[in-house]
């Protein structure tokens, strides 16, 4: 078949006759690579008819039959593998600091559609003018690290004599950070009207905040922790930075995730930046985007652990999650929820519950899925007892 | 939910690499595509009128999208959302 054979007869386009017959009916990556396989060799019109009969046989035959219970064999697939998981929460992801939730604790947030990870992370890649700058990638990185008055603060005392609060700036911090002192002057100013914050004459990194008024010792607690929880520069929710080095470029590696502020900064490249918060992904880059990754996450937990598992039934379970345009968990307040039996539902989870709320509001079962035909002992409608027969005596033939 | 973000950060969501191309359809497409696979509208999976995608491309409710998704196993392959309110 793709031994070199008599150089053309007659004039033909190998692509366009594939395209012709096999475009519509056959996966894309078949039409591609067959295209490219037989414009590698020349091949007479008739072999050609003959290979692309051969691959529409053999897609047909590899094509899922209608009726064919794919759900449960996508559970099964996925179920299977997943009970040899290890039970191991945490793995660290190449970097000492940062660790990862993998294995079954993430798979099941995963299907659980939970609105946080407990391990959010943000993989940040900078536009491809910077990616390959170290003093770049540091700059961005101090820029969207998170650092409030309590990073930097090496002590905070209160003195009642003076009225007034004392905050010992920490040195190494400050240059770690990339803040000056003035910067935290400026910020706990804004927020405190009724004082005045300056610098300490006897240390250049002491700020000392002078109150008009005497200060309320039952307050006292609650003002000092506002001025520690002050913001002084970042981007919220990003907690921890780290420049990691992958290939060519610099990849900032994210404790935390906000994805609408990140994308916004200049040095960023917003087509790549990637979070494992599959929600916060739905809101900002909408469902298709929630779908792709919940398959790659998916596949990743699977991967990781050494399990081979079709990534045709990780897209189904993608698939039947995203239907109704949000993510939905795998579970009675999700998927479980949208069946329009009764009786599916009541035989899932909280079985009283279900029935008493489907006979309060007179809810009608119509027997028509796989779980209810089996509590009322029907032929489930799988397979070949998914056809019927259907008579209209009404129909005249012709003739 | 972040609140309303500007035309110019919604164009930034389509150029992003997770987001696959959405097309409206026009309303003969749209009655094509459900009498080819005899289905209701309600039917095709959803796309919400709130998705940021949807509203970069101002798909109103009623409308059907065609994606373009990538697919590891078939190379491209072409589904619809029908967009729904919300």
């Amino acid at each position: 078949m793709t031994s070199p054979s008599i150089s053309d007869v007659g004039s033909f386009n190998a692509s366009d006759l594939i395209e012709k017959r096999l475009g519509a009916r056959v996966p894309r990556s078949v039409v591609e690579e067959l295209k490219a396989v037989v414009t590698k060799y020349s091949i007479s019109k008739e072999q050609l008819d003959k290979i692309i009969s051969e691959v529409e046989k053999e897609v047909e035959e590899n094509t899922i039959d209608p009726g064919e219970p794919v759900g449960m064999v996508a559970a099964q697939s996925i179920g299977e593998p997943s009970t040899q998981m290890t039970l191991r929460t945490f793995h660290y992801a190449g970097v000492r600091e940062l660790n990862v939730t993998l294995g079954l604790p993430r798979l099941i947030e995963l299907v659980d559609a939970k609105k946080t990870p407990s391990t959010p992370l943000t993989y940040v890649y900078l536009k491809p003018e910077y990616k390959n700058s170290r003093e770049k990638a540091i700059e961005v990185a101090r820029k969207i690290e998170m650092t409030r008055v309590l990073n930097v603060a090496l002590r905070i005392d209160v003195d009642f004599f003076n009225n007034s609060i004392n905050i010992l700036l920490d040195r190494d911090m400050l240059e770690d950070k990339g803040v000056e002192v003035e910067d935290v002057i400026k910020v706990i100013q804004k927020s405190l009207k009724k004082a005045r914050v300056t610098k300490s004459e006897e240390n250049p990194y002491e700020v000392v905040i002078q109150f008009e008024e005497p200060i309320d010792p039952t307050k006292v607690e609650r003002l000092r922790e506002k001025i520690l929880g002050l913001k002084i520069k970042g981007v919220k929710g990003i907690n921890k930075v780290i420049i990691q080095r992958r290939g060519d470029e610099y990849v900032l590696v994210c404790e935390g995730s906000n994805l609408s502020e990140l994308m916004q900064i200049e040095e960023i490249d917003y087509r790549r930046i990637r979070t494992n918060n599959v929600k916060e992904v739905e809101e900002v880059l909408g469902i298709e985007a929630a779908r792709a990754l919940l398959i790659e996450e998916i596949m990743n937990v699977l991967e990781e652990q050494g399990l081979e598992v079709d990534i045709r039934h990780v897209m189904l379970v993608a698939d039947m999650m995203t239907r109704t345009g949000t993510v939905k968990q795998i579970g009675r307040h999700g998927v479980m929820a949208i069946k329009d039996s009764p009786l599916a539902k009541a035989a899932f989870e909280v079985t009283v519950k279900n029935l008493v709320n489907s006979a309060v509001r007179g809810e009608i079962d119509k027997v028509t899925g796989i779980t209810e035909s089996v509590i009322v002992g029907n032929y489930i409608p799988v397979g070949t007892s998914k056809v019927g027969i259907v008579f209209n005596p009404h129909i005249k033939i012709e003739g | 939910m972040p609140g309303k973000r500007s035309l110019q950060d919604l164009s930034k969501v389509l150029e992003h690499e997770l987001v696959p191309k959405h097309e409206v359809l026009s309303v003969e497409e749209g009655l094509e595509i459900l009498r080819r696979y005899g289905i209701k509208p309600e039917q095709l999976p959803w796309l919400r009128a709130s998705d940021p995608v949807a509203r970069a491309i101002g798909a109103k409710p009623g409308d059907i999208v065609r994606i373009y998704r990538r697919s590891p196993t078939a190379g491209e392959i072409v589904v619809y959302r029908y967009v729904v309110p919300g």
